[in-house]
């Protein structure tokens, strides 16, 4: 049985609970384009270890918080 | 246009500067073979042209996007790097396939023609592959291997 994993985040919620912080400010603010974070938020592209990081510190809190790592089983 | 970074405008681009190069070099070799036999037909001048098209086009295209979009122009990151990496891998099959042929036909000791088209071919080929895999990776997301 294969099993197909991806990693959720709370990015946007996050984002308008500081201060309704816009996507190009969060972008700025860890060094990426727009389309970045973007495409995080969207499911699209799984951060590097580094980058999940930095979001985290960029919001003040620790990394499962922002991020969950969710494991789904397909046949 | 809003919704891509830089280096995804970029690939577009390159997609489409190869696809008219291909398409321009194709239709006129095509042109000139209707009198004469293909393996006849001077490939030369035009694979040169539609090769020096190319890049000349591609230089002058991105400098006139870095004056459009000039905040965009030098952002490159983590993601843009994932993607053309995994996209140079992809279009390398094409490379490897297009070395092959030429070693394949030089040693049949096929025309000159057939073994200088099918490695332009190839090579076309590898960047319109790289391409797709860009702009797929961009739209979608990186496949999982």
């Amino acid at each position: 049985m294969l099993k197909k994993t991806s990693i959720q985040n709370k990015l946007r919620l996050l984002r308008f609970t500081h201060g309704e912080m816009t996507q190009a400010d969060l972008a700025e603010r860890i060094g990426v384009t727009r389309q970045t974070i973007i495409a995080i938020e969207q499911g699209r592209y799984s951060p590097s270890l580094e980058m999940a990081f930095q979001l985290a510190k960029v919001f003040g809190l620790p990394l499962d918080e922002v991020f969950q790592y969710v494991e789904e089983e397909t046949s | 246009m809003n919704d891509m970074s830089f280096e995804e405008k970029s690939v577009w681009l390159n997609a489409l500067i190869t696809l008219g190069a291909v398409g321009g070099y194709v239709i006129t070799v095509l042109v000139r073979a209707r009198a004469i036999a293909l393996v006849d037909v001077a490939y030369i001048s035009p694979m040169l042209w539609a090769i020096g098209w190319s890049i000349v086009v591609t230089i002058v295209t991105h400098i006139l996007m870095a004056c459009i979009w000039p905040k965009e122009a030098d952002k490159k990151d983590v993601r843009d790097q994932e993607i053309n990496r995994h996209g140079e891998y992809a279009g390398q099959v094409f490379l490897v396939i297009g070395g092959l042929c030429a070693m394949i036909l030089a040693m049949l000791k096929v025309d000159h023609f057939w073994i200088a088209n099918s490695v332009y071919i190839c090579f076309a080929l590898s960047n319109l592959l790289s391409s797709a895999f860009k702009i797929y990776a961009y739209r979608k997301g990186i496949p999982l291997c």
